[in-house]
């Protein structure tokens, strides 16, 4: 069997030093075209783990803390940064026996989902070059899309595993907020960010997620482990699962005359009925429209929020790179000057805007308030309902040339709903569901917190019905 | 004329093993950045995690300032940038507090004062910084020390007030074993708040902030020298302008720091990587049981139940061990009184002399108790027992075997010395008539050779009044 086309399951038993051969071939191969690595690892590293990652190659977001490995975030003010310390999610890997084959690209500091303004260049959609593959975790998607690993671990704080997946035509599973620590996860939005992996099946994100979840006392937001096997729960019966769709987002009549979205839509719908088909009840539901509009700027304002404080961090004075002036002040302005790219320091300006005492009651705590309404009334249809379905995305992966700032109604509602998982915490996965103009459609699935075997198991029988599982860019399976 | 209004804002470093969020040692240590973790240098990727003990022993502080225990607690970010504060934050606690609205008794000139509290709260300390010519250093063993900052209400009038609530502040720190509050280590450290107002007037006048005064002295200073600053602003008819103050401690002065428009905002919002956390009631019971009887109320008993005067009581309770030393005296057996005046005048004076503790003293609770019994009893003189007491810390003795070995007890047995004075009368024939002949000092050398065969010990009262008896018998 082809190397690039394995999953986890079909590499076991297999010899991993031949397999980080593989691994680390192809990433060289596919680096200059593509461009998913920051720091690609030429030696072979594995500790005797007796789990199924064992020999596994994988690659991690480059805003995870790997102990003597470079670690830039994607950022220059972090370009020779080497941490002193293993996030919890790398030493669960490792000592799984899973072996790291390289880091990957990312949005500068995960803030971003285009996979465009990483300070060591773009990462190219591998389905088409001439599109973004999204952000922020974008390399690791990128990765596992070419077929260099069969999985990567990535972040999460808005949908920058499940929106890379989704154009990637590859699985993303955010699970529940704290199911996985964040301990040695660069911060982005400490309440929404969240780590979750990228695989070519749902079986095998069930296999990572048992590896990488679990109580860790360095993070205080971590859950008590649940003593669940997801993997193992992955083919219970789904029969009469109820599922709902938010109407005002996935109505066809909002989007007269926009071929693309219409194409996206239909192929969501029917998509539903072959759901329904095996044992799904799926039904519409309404939400308050002026809500949906909100969930984006209520992101952003949070986002921005936490942002600008979680990296005070980064001034040059106990590691990083040492500005110069005449005094303190200057030093740390000049280094986070040179370090941030323009984009950053707007959201930074933004954060602290909406932060001033002056703004707070407006801008902050209103965006925590719509936060929780939000969370509210998706809990409450979660009482009814065991999922909520939505396609990923509405349009095709922007092309590099015509990527824009633009705020149109269905930019706001079908691009952005994604965020609701990470504002509630919810387990969240996008599975590959069809393609359009050569290029992969997505579904994706959103439970209730704590219910992440559920969701597995619900979009384990989805997966087989969409039947995209295991697809590899640029491989026989493009339809 | 103008009334004064103090408020005062204490910081003080918890005891505790480890720091408030990270598993750095907490303890001091004269090599610079040696007690650390990767959380205190603020590496990227970091989470807090935040300490029992230090929730434990600020929930304590807060319990015996009588303060209100929210039911949940929460913690919140205070941003701002200096080199001193690695993450760029402080996390603190605005939203719900260890405590609040609580209130510290206080005896300012014999006279009782409540002290108002409106918050304590449980934050971290930063690094400490070295200035020299052209650089600084950055020394991180302290940052992320746990702090509790306590904020009184502006309800204090004078320097005396401040500086005798600070040391019953202090005190309670060390009364509970939750802090050494050691200024001269920075682990007690204040913020005053001055304003003047008319005598008759409601409203406070403006105030002005000193930061980071580490001394009660200097706390004294600058608040006697701000009062003076601003009463003569406002006798000129002039304005006082918000502003926070240096103190400088060498020339005794404050010196314009920042202007209220320059003042920070710190953009406060909660910490989310620290959820809400629950405070069990019976945990909270737990460590209110585990609250000693603390010095205001312990100096109230000992007048009240002793007759103690206020003097030696402040005395007694400076210290929690000297207070429980006096305790356990009593306990023993030993009259309150006169526990009382043997601890304050001579074992006071010993420990300061030796800059030793009462922990350290040989002589225990049971032995003072035996040696008051001695002097009580009259088995020895009063000026035999602080002899004893001496030797016995010297020797490291009991002061039982001292008395013993050195034959020292007294004869206060009638018998005894009825015995020995007929002795000395039989080897003395013509005393009696000497006397009788009016030679009265004839009793002295009596008394002198009872003395004599009883190496001192015979108790002159009763050796006197029975030579007096025999010669006018």
């Amino acid at each position: 069997m082809n190397y690039q086309k394995m999953t986890i399951m079909d590499m076991s038993e297999k010899d991993p030093e031949k397999l980080f051969k593989e691994a680390n071939t192809l990433a060289h191969q596919y680096q200059e075209e593509y461009n998913s690595f920051v720091t690609i690892l030429d030696t072979f590293d594995m500790t005797d783990g007796k789990t199924k990652l064992r020999g596994i190659p994988y690659a991690l977001k480059d805003n995870i803390a790997t102990k003597g490995i470079l670690t830039t975030a994607s950022s220059n003010i972090l370009k020779d940064y080497v941490p002193v310390f293993d996030a919890t999610v790398y030493k669960k890997l490792k000592e799984s026996g899973a072996v790291l084959v390289g880091k990957t690209v990312l949005d500068e500091l995960a803030m971003g989902g285009t996979g465009t303004t990483g300070h060591t260049g773009i990462v190219k959609n591998p389905w088409d070059k001439t599109r973004q593959i999204g952000g922020s975790s974008a390399g690791s998607a990128a990765a596992v899309a070419l077929g260099i690993v069969p999985f990567s671990i990535g972040s999460d704080t808005g949908d920058s595993i499940r929106k890379p997946a989704a154009y990637g035509g590859i699985v993303g599973f955010k699970p529940t907020y704290g199911l996985v620590s964040r301990y040695g996860l660069f911060p982005f939005a400490s309440s929404l960010d969240h780590v979750g992996c990228f695989t070519r099946s749902v079986k095998d994100a069930a296999i990572v997620t048992d590896i990488i979840k679990g109580y860790d006392e360095n993070d205080m937001t971590s859950l008590k482990d649940d003593g669940k096997c997801y993997e193992s729960t992955i083919e219970q019966d789904i029969h009469g699962r109820k599922l709902f769709y938010i109407k005002e987002i996935c109505d066809k009549n909002l989007y007269q005359g926009k071929s693309e979205i219409l194409s996206v839509l239909d192929s969501f719908y029917d998509n539903l009925k072959k759901l329904e088909e095996i044992g799904f009840e799926i039904e519409p539901v309404s939400i308050d429209k002026d809500l949906l509009m909100a969930l984006y700027p209520t992101y952003m304002a949070i986002t921005c929020a936490e942002a600008t404080s979680n990296d005070s961090n980064l001034t040059g004075i106990s590691f990083g790179i040492r500005g110069e002036g005449k005094n303190i002040q200057e030093m740390i302005m000049d280094a986070r000057t040179k370090g941030f790219s323009e984009l950053i320091k707007r959201r930074f300006v933004l954060g602290s805007y909406i932060l001033q005492r002056e703004n707070q009651e407006k801008l902050f705590l209103n965006a925590q308030r719509i936060r929780h309404m939000i969370v509210d009334k998706i809990n409450t249809l979660f009482q009814e309902f065991d999922g909520m379905i939505m396609p990923s995305f509405g349009s095709l992966p922007p092309k590099f040339e015509d990527s824009s700032d633009r705020l149109s109604e269905e930019y706001l509602l079908l691009e952005n709903h994604l965020c609701i998982g990470n504002f509630g915490g919810f387990p969240s996965i996008s599975i590959p569901s069809g393609f359009l103009n050569n290029l992969p459609l997505s579904i994706n699935l959103t439970g209730r917190c704590k219910e992440d075997d559920l969701v597995l198991n619900m979009a384990y029988y989805m997966e087989k019905t969409f039947g995209y599982q295991g697809i590899v860019a640029g491989g026989e399976d493009h339809v | 004329m103008y009334k004064a209004v103090i408020g005062l804002e204490v910081h003080c470093e918890l005891k505790t093993q480890s720091k408030n969020f990270s598993s750095g040692e907490n303890s001091y240590s004269r090599y610079p950045n040696t007690n650390l973790s990767p959380v205190d240098l603020a590496f990227p990727g970091i989470l807090p995690v935040l300490n029992k003990e230090g929730v434990k022993k600020a929930l304590k502080m807060s319990l015996a300032f009588h303060c209100d225990v929210p039911d949940v607690l929460t913690f919140d970010r205070k941003n701002y940038f200096y080199p001193d504060l690695p993450k760029g934050y402080q996390i603190t606690q605005i939203r719900k507090p260890v405590g609040t609205n609580g209130y510290v008794m206080i005896h300012v000139d014999g006279e009782e004062k409540k002290i108002l509290i409106h918050d304590t709260h449980l934050e971290e300390d930063t690094a400490s910084l070295d200035h020299f010519g052209n650089y600084s250093l950055i020394d991180y063993n302290r940052c992320g020390v746990p702090l509790l900052e306590t904020v009184t209400e502006p309800c204090i009038h004078s320097s005396k007030e401040a500086v005798a609530f600070l040391e019953t502040l202090r005190n309670m720190f060390l009364y509970m074993d939750t802090s050494d509050a050691r200024g001269d280590m920075g682990q007690i450290r204040c913020d005053v708040n001055v304003s003047l107002m008319k005598e008759d007037d409601t409203e406070l006048g403006t105030r002005v902030e000193m930061k980071n005064i580490n001394s009660f002295n200097n706390v004294k200073a600058a608040i006697e020298c701000e009062i003076k600053r601003q009463t003569e602003i406002l006798k000129n008819g002039g304005t006082i302008v918000q502003e926070t103050r240096r103190f400088d401690d060498v020339d005794m002065c404050t010196y314009p720091m920042r202007k209220k428009e320059d003042a920070i905002d710190y953009k406060y919002f909660p910490e989310p990587n620290i959820p809400p956390i629950k405070i069990d009631k019976d945990w909270l019971a737990r460590i209110e049981e585990e609250i000693p009887v603390l010095p205001y109320e312990r100096c109230q008993n000992y007048m009240k139940e002793y007759g103690l005067s206020r003097y030696d009581a402040t005395n007694l309770v400076k210290e929690k061990e000297i207070a429980e030393y006096f305790e356990q005296t009593i306990k023993e057996g030993s009259d309150p009184k006169m526990a009382s005046n043997w601890i304050t005048s001579v074992i006071l004076g010993y420990l300061n002399k030796e800059e030793i503790s009462i922990r350290e003293l040989f002589l225990t609770p049971k032995m003072l108790t035996e040696l008051i019994s001695m002097v009580e009893k009259g088995s020895i003189s009063s000026k035999q027992g602080k002899e004893v007491l001496f030797k016995s810390l010297e020797q490291e003795k009991d002061p039982k075997s001292i008395v013993q070995e050195e034959g020292l007890s007294q004869i206060g047995n009638d018998e005894e010395i009825k015995a020995i004075v007929m002795e000395v009368f039989g080897e003395n024939p013509k005393a009696k008539e000497q006397y009788l002949a009016g030679r009265t000092n004839i009793v002295d050398f009596m008394v002198g050779q009872v003395m004599k065969k009883t190496r001192g010990r015979a108790n002159p009262s009763i050796t006197m009044k029975m030579i007096k008896e025999e010669m006018e018998r």
